[in-house]
C-alpha cells in the first residue's frame, strides 16, 4: 500500500512524535495524528475477515445483533437468599435476560457462615450460600430449565455446580437442560482477585474435572469464564488485561488435552469475561484482538477443528474501578460509554455498573439505570443494525493489530518463565499489574490522567441514597445452617466426606464425591475443608 | 523526596498497611504501600485476609508508628472496632490508625467517633494519604 502522507524532515518528524505522545490510550499507548490505509498492515483483508467467519475479528456470529440480542444480565446478590431471590424476580420483570449469581466474601473464599472468619462479611458483597438449602431458596419459582445462569465463584465452584445441579433435579430440570456460566477461572484469583482455598495445582486439577464433567453431562452449560475483568480491576493495562487472560485460556485448553478430552469437545463451551474500561477505541480492539488470537492459537496450536471452538464468545461488565465516589450521578454516563464499547466489540452479554457502586452496593433505583441504560442502547441509538460497524476504520484496525502484538510479546514473555502457572508462582504478572496500577495512580495524581470530578472539576458532594444492609441477616443465617446442621443426618455427611477426601488423594474426578456430599446436606466450608486436608492451603507472598 | 526522620529517636517512620477480613481488593493498598516507601518510610505490607488479632500482633512486633488499614468488602464497621479494641487491650496508645476504602459517609464520622485519625475514600490523591501520616505522626512525637 502506498503511502499517502509526505515524509517531513527530521526535525518536523521528531516534533510530530512528541506531539504524538501527547496522546495515548489511558494504558499508555501511543496515538497518532491521523491514521490512513497505511495503517492496514499485513494480509489485511483476511485478519479482518467477515463477522462470523475465521479469524472472528469481526465477532463470532454472522447477523450478530440483527439476530439476536446481546443478554442484559446484571450481577446481583446481597443480603440473605430470600431478599436476593426478590431481586432476580424483579430483574426478570424489567426485561433482564439472564441471572446473574454475586456470592458473599465467605462462600467465595470456602467459609461456611458461621466460621469466626465469616464474622462482618456475611451477605454484605453478594449472597451467602453455604449448603443445598440455601440455593434452593435463591432459585425459588426460577425455572431453570428456561432461564440462563451465571455464577460468579471460583475456588469452590465445583462445590457451587453441585447445589445448583441439585436444585435443577428437585425442580425436575436435568442436568443436560441447565444453562448457564460458572466463572471457576482460578489462575486470575492468584494473579488478581485473590480469592483461593487451595495451591494452584490441586486448584487446576479441580477446573479440569469440572470441565470433563460438564462435558459429559452439561452440553449447555459454560464450566469456565475466563476472566479478564478483575486482571484489569486490579490496575492492568488494556495488553495485559488481553494477554493475561487468553494466556489463562490456553492454560485450561492444554490442561483438558492432557487429561484426554477432545478439544472440540469442550472448546465451543468455554467462554470469556472481559472489562469495558473508559478509554472507548482501545477497549473494542481488545475484544477484536481477543477473537482473532483465540480463533488462531486453537486452530493452529491446539488442532481444532470446528469453527465453534475457535470463535470466542465473552460477557462484558463496564469498569467499576471507572467509578467515582465523587459526583456519582456521573458514573451513569461513564458507564453507558462503557456498555457502547462493549457493544460495538461485538459482546455477548452485558452487566452495567450502578451509579452508587463507588460507594456501596447498589440500590433497586441504580440498579434500574442501570439495565436502562442497555436497553437505550440496544433499541435507541440504532448501533446494533449492523454487525462490527467500526471494522475497517484505519484507527480500530491499527488499534486491533499494536494490542494483539503486545499480548504475543507477553506470551513469549511467560511462556520463556516456564508457561503461567509457573509465572503466577513467580509473581510475574502480579507484579506487572502492580506496576500498571502505580503507573496509572502517579498520572491521576499529576493531572496527567483526568477524571472529572476526583482530579478536575471538583465540587461539593452530593448526597445519594445508599443501600443499607441489615447486620441482623448475618444471624438469620447463621441460624439456617444450624438448622441444616440439626435435621440432616450426619454419619451420611461423615462417609460423604470420607469419600471426598479419599477421591481427593486419588486422581477420580472430583465433581461426583462432591455432589454425593452436597445432595446428604454438607456444607460447603465442610467439603473445602476436607479437600484441604488433602491439598493444603495457599499463602501469597505479596508485591508491591 | 528525602527520608522521613522521627523526631526523638531520628528513625524511619514505620507504616503498617493491613487487609483484613476476606476480600482481595490489593490495588489500593499496594499503591499506598509503595508510595509511602518512595516517600522514606518503613512499610510492612501485611498481605491478604489478616484477622484483627493478626494485624495488631503485626503492629506489635514491628513497633509501628502508624497503621493503614484498607477495606473494600463492607465489613469496616466490624473489623476496624475490633482492631481498636484489641490495640487498645494490649495498651497500644501511640499509633496512628487510618482507614482506606468505600467507607460510606456516614461510617466515617462514626470511625472517627472511635479514635480512627483520618478516612480515606476513592480518588484520595496519594501524596495526601502519604503527608497525612507523615504529619500525623511527627505531631504525635513531639
Amino acid at each position: 500500500m502506498e503511502p499517502t502522507s509526505t515524509p517531513g524532515t527530521d526535525s518536523a518528524q521528531k516534533a510530530a512524535e512528541a506531539a504524538d505522545n501527547e496522546f495515548t490510550t489511558m494504558s499508555g499507548k501511543a496515538i497518532k495524528a491521523r491514521y490512513g490505509p497505511e495503517d492496514l498492515t499485513g494480509d489485511a483483508d483476511v485478519k479482518i475477515g467477515e463477522p462470523g467467519q475465521y479469524p472472528f475479528t469481526r465477532g463470532p456470529y454472522e447477523s450478530m445483533y440483527r439476530g439476536r440480542n446481546w443478554t442484559m444480565r446484571q450481577f446481583a446478590g446481597f443480603g440473605t437468599v430470600e431478599e436476593t431471590n426478590e431481586r432476580f424476580h424483579y430483574l426478570l420483570e424489567h426485561g433482564q435476560t439472564g441471572l446473574s449469581t454475586a456470592f458473599d466474601m465467605p462462600t467465595l473464599m470456602g467459609y461456611d457462615s458461621d466460621h469466626p472468619r465469616s464474622l462482618g462479611e456475611v451477605g454484605r458483597e453478594g449472597v451467602a450460600v453455604d449448603s443445598i438449602d440455601d440455593m434452593e431458596i435463591l432459585f425459588q419459582g426460577i425455572p431453570l430449565g428456561e432461564v440462563s445462569t451465571s455464577m460468579t465463584i471460583n475456588a469452590p465452584a465445583a462445590i457451587l455446580l453441585a447445589f445448583y445441579v441439585l436444585v435443577g433435579e428437585k425442580q425436575g430440570v436435568p442436568s443436560e437442560k441447565l444453562a448457564g456460566t460458572i466463572q471457576t477461572d482460578i489462575l486470575k484469583e492468584y494473579i488478581a482477585q485473590k480469592e483461593w482455598c487451595f495451591p494452584v495445582e490441586p486448584a487446576m486439577r479441580l477446573v479440569t474435572d469440572m470441565v470433563e464433567y460438564c462435558t459429559d453431562h452439561m452440553p449447555r452449560w459454560h464450566p469456565i469464564s475466563i476472566s479478564g475483568y478483575h486482571i484489569r480491576e486490579a490496575g492492568a493495562t488494556a495488553a495485559q488485561e488481553l494477554a493475561f487472560t487468553l494466556k489463562d485460556g490456553f492454560t485450561y485448553v492444554e490442561r483438558a488435552i492432557e487429561r484426554g478430552i477432545d478439544v472440540d469437545a469442550f472448546a465451543p463451551r468455554l467462554s470469556f469475561f472481559f472489562n469495558a474500561h473508559i478509554d472507548f477505541f482501545e477497549e473494542i480492539a481488545k475484544y477484536r484482538a481477543a477473537r482473532r488470537i483465540w480463533a488462531r492459537e486453537l486452530k493452529e496450536t491446539y488442532g481444532a477443528k470446528k469453527p465453534e471452538s475457535m470463535r470466542l464468545r465473552f460477557h462484558t461488565q463496564t469498569a467499576g474501578v471507572s467509578l467515582t465516589a465523587q459526583q456519582p450521578l456521573n458514573n451513569i454516563v461513564r458507564t453507558a460509554i462503557e456498555a457502547l464499547a462493549g457493544v460495538l466489540g461485538g459482546t455477548q452479554s452485558l452487566h452495567t455498573n450502578s451509579f452508587d457502586e463507588a460507594l456501596a452496593l447498589p440500590t433497586e433505583e441504580a440498579v434500574r439505570v442501570a439495565l436502562r441504560t442497555q436497553q437505550i442502547i440496544a433499541d435507541e441509538t440504532g448501533v446494533t443494525n449492523t454487525p462490527d460497524p467500526l471494522g475497517g476504520s484505519y484507527f480500530v484496525e491499527s488499534l486491533t493489530d499494536e494490542l494483539e502484538a503486545d499480548a504475543y510479546d507477553y506470551f513469549r514473555r511467560i511462556d520463556d518463565l516456564g508457561g503461567m502457572v509457573e509465572a503466577v508462582r513467580q509473581n510475574f504478572p502480579q507484579r506487572e499489574i502492580g506496576e500498571a496500577a502505580f503507573d496509572f495512580q502517579r498520572r491521576v495524581d499529576d493531572g496527567e490522567f483526568t477524571i472529572v470530578g476526583v482530579n478536575r472539576y471538583q465540587t461539593e458532594e452530593e448526597e445519594v441514597p445508599l443501600l443499607h444492609i441489615d447486620p441482623a441477616l448475618e444471624t438469620k443465617q447463621v441460624e439456617r445452617l444450624a438448622a441444616t446442621k440439626a435435621k440432616r443426618d450426619s454419619s451420611q455427611v461423615e462417609s460423604a466426606l470420607a469419600a471426598l477426601k479419599e477421591a481427593a488423594a486419588g486422581d477420580a474426578n472430583l465433581m461426583y464425591p462432591i455432589l454425593d456430599a452436597a445432595r446428604v446436606h454438607t456444607t460447603e466450608g465442610e467439603m473445602i475443608e476436607a479437600m484441604q486436608e488433602v491439598f493444603g492451603t495457599y499463602t501469597e507472598t505479596p508485591v508491591f | 523526596m528525602s527520608a522521613v526522620a522521627e523526631p526523638k529517636t531520628g528513625r524511619k517512620i514505620r507504616v503498617v498497611v493491613a487487609k483484613p477480613g476476606l476480600d482481595g481488593h490489593d490495588r489500593g493498598a499496594k499503591i499506598i504501600a509503595r508510595a509511602l516507601r518512595d516517600s522514606g518510610m518503613e512499610v510492612i505490607y501485611t498481605g491478604l485476609h489478616q484477622t484483627p488479632e493478626q494485624i495488631v500482633e503485626t503492629v506489635i512486633q514491628e513497633d509501628a508508628d502508624a497503621i493503614g488499614v484498607s477495606i473494600l468488602s463492607g465489613a469496616h464497621m466490624t473489623l476496624v472496632p475490633r482492631i481498636l479494641e484489641l490495640l487498645e487491650a494490649e495498651g497500644v496508645d501511640d499509633v496512628l490508625i487510618t482507614v482506606g476504602g468505600t467507607i460510606p459517609t456516614k461510617d466515617i464520622d462514626d470511625l472517627k467517633a472511635m479514635g480512627v485519625s483520618g478516612v480515606f475514600t476513592p480518588g484520595a490523591p496519594t501524596d495526601d494519604i502519604v503527608d497525612f501520616i507523615r504529619s500525623g505522626v511527627q505531631r504525635r512525637e513531639l
